[in-house]
């Protein structure tokens, strides 16, 4: 039951970073493409939780962790760049 | 293995699955950028929540270990998706609308875009 449901959560994460891939080559304006860069990375830690329930080990949360960290840093680096032109002042 | 543990992981799964298909699909789905920021931020983050309470039961019921990685994980994260927003916001309005065409704020001080933070007169004078 939990494997079934894992599957679902799979599919529906998967689809979710299609979505986000759609909307960066589309998007009209920077920020779209960062808001879904930032999504990206919230799928993608989304996806390696559940792998690790999958698995049934606890060795994928450090990596979770460290998307989340880097994801965020190169958001605001990114929404910085434009904001001032510069990343550290 | 009692039975209720893998219905309860499994609901608390397909229910963060439907909140990041449906934040994801917002993305695609709405007009405007300002609401397009709307999807993503609530959204997605409610299913990464979801999924994080999922794999916390999972870990306790069926594993039978507690873990504290996934309170890490979701204190990082709903800590962080408010920052983002307010930055990409941020970044919408350099682009986009101008000085005059924003509401007046209702403090002495201008939008944090245009003005700069209060106090720095005071710090280089």
């Amino acid at each position: 039951m939990i494997t079934l449901a894992l599957l679902f959560a799979f599919v529906c994460f998967g689809l979710g970073l299609l979505f986000c891939l759609w909307r960066i080559t589309i998007g009209p304006d920077n920020a779209d493409r960062i808001l879904a860069l930032d999504t990206m990375v919230i799928n993608v830690i989304a996806l390696l939780v559940l792998y690790g329930v999958w698995k049934g080990t606890a060795i994928y949360f450090e990596a979770s962790m460290l998307v989340a960290m880097v994801g965020f840093v190169s958001s605001v680096a990114y929404c910085r760049f434009i904001l001032r032109g510069d990343i550290i002042e | 293995m009692p039975g209720y543990a893998e219905i309860l992981v499994s609901a608390f799964i397909v229910l963060g699955g439907l909140f990041g298909l449906v934040g994801s699909f917002g993305l695609i789905k709405l007009r405007d950028t300002m609401q397009r920021l709307h999807g993503p931020t609530k959204a997605t983050t409610l299913g990464i929540g979801s999924v994080l309470i999922a794999s916390m039961t999972f870990f306790y019921l069926i594993k039978g270990h507690v873990s504290f990685h996934e309170l890490l994980i979701t204190l990082f994260l709903f800590l962080t998706a408010p920052i983002t927003a307010n930055f990409i916001a941020k970044a919408y309005i350099t682009r986009h609308i101008r000085e005059q065409d924003l509401p007046a704020t209702s403090s002495d001080y201008g939008w944090s875009v245009y003005d700069d933070p209060p106090g720095k007169e005071t710090e280089e004078g």
